[in-house]
């Protein structure tokens, strides 16, 4: 993808990252989800932290849940977060 | 028609009802789904729950899934007010409101939106523990008997007639 991007974490993603939300700029090797986790992991251990186990961790591109396959191409926001437990 | 909310603040269930159906002759059925917040989960006892959301996902998820609780069944109105913010045992949580001419339609939906509500609505719930554990707080854990229940909505001949 291309350009600025936000991204938000929720619940323990979010306490171990110690963030709510941050501006990113991925390089344009960053095409899918699952591309921008591996990208952010490499930030620093507490992303690393956040995102060792991948395939626990959900995601959302303009509010609507996707894959970790999915394109990054036109997202304004992307939310990282564990499975939901609402209800 | 629906009504969707999220609000940090109480809800009246019997208000929240009269509202969805006074003064409507084509109502036969409302069924009420009220989640409350327990006071114990295994050994330990919960002293309270924080219910942490994603603004605005979460009224729109709530709502695609309400437009799809309408597609599915003859229903007359939808009400679903999800609390956030910091609950104690016996706090209302949830309510979900169906209401439908004939009761079936009526709880088919509820249950829908409680399954989806609980899979894919972005809510997380922390518990504060009581006694030795007091100083801990934990994450909620997924449940998989929750992704089960929401799973069997998408299989075929799962419409459910609805009963008179």
């Amino acid at each position: 993808m291309r350009g600025k991007v936000k991204v938000l974490y929720f619940a323990w993603v979010r306490e171990r990252i110690g963030k709510t939300e941050e501006i990113v700029e991925p390089p344009a090797a960053v095409r899918t989800v699952g591309d921008l986790v591996t990208w952010l992991s490499a930030r620093g251990e507490e992303y690393a932290h956040a995102f060792e186990n991948p395939k626990v961790i959900r995601a959302a591109i303009d509010r609507t849940h996707v894959k970790q396959d999915t394109a990054l191409a036109g997202a304004r926001e992307i939310a990282f977060f564990p499975p939901m437990t609402g209800g | 028609m629906a009504t969707i909310r999220l609000q940090r603040e109480d809800f009246d269930v019997a208000a929240e009802q009269r509202k969805l159906s006074e003064g409507r002759g084509d109502i036969g059925a409302v069924v009420t789904f009220t989640g409350i917040c327990r006071g114990g989960e295994g050994a330990e006892d919960i002293a309270a729950m924080t219910l942490e959301h994603y603004p605005g996902m979460a009224e729109e998820e709530i709502a695609r899934h309400v437009t799809e609780a309408e597609q599915r069944w003859a229903l007359k109105g939808v009400t679903v007010i999800h609390r956030y913010g910091r609950m104690v045992p016996g706090d209302n949580i949830v309510l979900v409101l169906t209401a439908s001419s004939h009761r079936g339609d009526a709880f088919a939906a509820a249950e829908f939106l409680m399954d989806y509500l609980k899979t894919s609505a972005p809510f997380w719930k922390q518990e504060e523990r009581t006694g030795a554990a007091a100083e801990k707080t934990s994450w909620v854990e997924a449940r998989d008997t929750d992704q089960a229940a929401t799973d069997r909505w998408n299989k075929p001949n799962r419409g459910r007639t609805a009963a008179e």
